[in-house]
């Protein structure tokens, strides 16, 4: 009940302030020229979407995803209003998720809003469209463990801003570790280089995505999505949590 | 209804608050005095639920905090030092996100806020967004938060702090008339609201309890002044915790 409220408050905390309208709009426009430029969607003759329109996905994720929940717990410290939130008698894990939530919701429209190049493919060829929407399943996935990490990152500081970078950092490496023209590179250093690429495909999200927009998500994967977004959000409880001892 | 015993808060090293103890009973207005950073915030906090004891015993309305904090804070009405509120929503948005996390729904909730609303003069901007109004608007819609779910205990931290002096004089009312029904606990550095609203006051000064009495027994004890008293049993300057 008091999630559900919580949630309430900040889906329209979003959608009364410009960050859900600028992310909404700057993601489906960037994402779809990336789609026919870095993706060559014309030239790739591919309606599965893989190579052109998911291929950029996570690229874009990493720098847009921190934008929407920087302020998720900064702003409650900077305001004070966790002091409020702190004496309701709620648990603080209601108000974790509540939050979380939210801006979940906020990327299932962005991502939702993405649907023309959908109707695209649709019209122009003969898509799986299990695969597509498997494919959109997983970018989902990598914006919800993202929204965790930056979740999680807010909880440490006041400034939105160091929320913002730190987060995006950490995004960036858990997505160019896995990229492939970083792997490319390291496995061209030599046959010793095999472990690191295999260690680095594991740690790294793009694997786990790609396999998605192929149309397997399997066991592992979601253990590896499901279990960044669980570890970050019980973190951010014990941060929260610790502040105040 | 508020028993504090041994109260003890240490961050780190530091003692803020060391083993105090004080009562406050229904009917009766504690006025809490100090210089900054002796202490009354942490106190306040603690008594509150918001930071966890180092030491001691907190109990509301007979519940321990520690033991069982969701049912304590449910007696509770608090106002922050710093009236902190969420300015993107409107004041009426607000008390009723508030009075949703007290549990309060449908028709009850709807008369909760139209009744805090009432008492803290707000009518004129209910519809109006926070991040829009005056520091004195803004400290009363904090403070109507704190009255929505018509508390037993009443914890204010510096409640007419940025207050002009006609709304001053109104909170003081406030409180005086609220503490015939209540147990309200609320700090000040302003002494005239000592006399002006409280039936009891204790000096904080370090972390410890330096005097204790009526208002007029304060102002006996420090020879006719409340100043001097003051003056007196504080330090000139405490670091904050």
């Amino acid at each position: 009940m008091n999630t559900l409220t919580i949630f309430k408050r900040e889906l329209t905390s979003y959608f009364t302030q410009p960050t859900a309208y600028a992310i909404v709009i700057i993601f489906g426009f960037l994402s779809i020229l990336l789609a026919f430029t870095i993706g060559n969607f014309w030239a790739i003759d591919d309606a599965s979407l893989h190579g052109s329109f998911f291929r950029s996905i996570p690229l874009l994720l990493m720098i847009l995803v921190p934008a929407v929940s920087m302020r998720q717990w900064s702003d409650e410290h900077y305001t004070g209003t966790i002091e409020l939130l702190g004496t309701f008698p709620i648990n603080l894990r209601s108000a974790i998720w509540g939050k979380f939530l939210a801006s979940a919701m906020v990327w299932a429209l962005a991502l939702a809003l993405t649907f023309p190049i959908v109707s695209a493919v649709n019209y122009l060829g003969d898509p799986d469209n299990w695969t597509i929407f498997s494919g959109y399943l997983g970018s989902f996935l990598v914006c919800l463990t993202f929204l965790a990490i930056t979740t999680l990152v807010s909880a440490f500081t006041r400034d939105q801003v160091v929320a913002l970078i730190v987060s995006v950092a950490i995004c960036c490496l858990l997505t160019i570790c896995g990229w492939e023209p970083v792997i490319n590179e390291v496995r061209r250093t030599g046959p010793d280089a095999a472990q690191a690429v295999d260690i680095m495909t594991k740690f790294g999200i793009y694997s786990h995505f790609f396999e998605a927009t192929l149309g397997k998500i399997s066991i592992t994967s979601l253990l590896y999505f499901f279990g960044l977004i669980i570890i970050c959000l019980l973190g951010t409880n014990l941060v929260l949590k610790s502040q105040r001892a | 209804m508020i028993e504090v015993t041994g109260l003890t808060k240490r961050f780190g090293s530091k003692v803020a608050v060391d083993d105090l103890s004080f009562s406050v009973n229904k009917g009766e207005v504690l006025g809490f005095l100090g210089p900054n950073g002796a202490g009354k915030s942490t106190t306040m906090r603690m008594v509150t639920g918001f930071l966890p004891v180092s030491a001691g015993k907190i109990k509301i309305c007979g519940i321990s905090m520690t033991g069982r904090p969701k049912a304590a804070k449910r007696k509770i009405g608090y106002l922050p030092e710093s009236a902190p509120l969420y300015k993107d929503m409107t004041v009426q948005g607000f008390l009723k996100f508030c009075a949703s996390l007290r549990g309060l729904g449908g028709s009850a909730r709807r008369q909760a806020v139209e009744k805090s609303i009432e008492t803290c003069f707000l009518e004129n901007v209910a519809r109006q967004s926070i991040g829009t109004l005056s520091k004195g608007y803004r400290h009363r819609t904090c403070l109507a938060q704190s009255l929505l779910h018509d508390p037993e205990v009443l914890v204010l931290d510096e409640p007419t702090d940025g207050l002009d002096p006609n709304q001053k004089l109104e909170v003081r009312k406030l409180i005086k008339n609220l503490g015939k029904e209540k147990a309200i606990l609320f700090s000040t550095h302003i002494l005239e609201e000592v006399t002006a609203a409280c039936t009891r006051a204790v000096i904080v000064d370090q972390g410890v309890i330096v005097a204790d009495g009526t208002p007029e027994q304060l102002t006996k004890e420090g020879g006719g002044s409340l100043y001097d008293l003051f003056h007196k049993v504080t330090t000139f300057e405490t670091p904050a915790a």
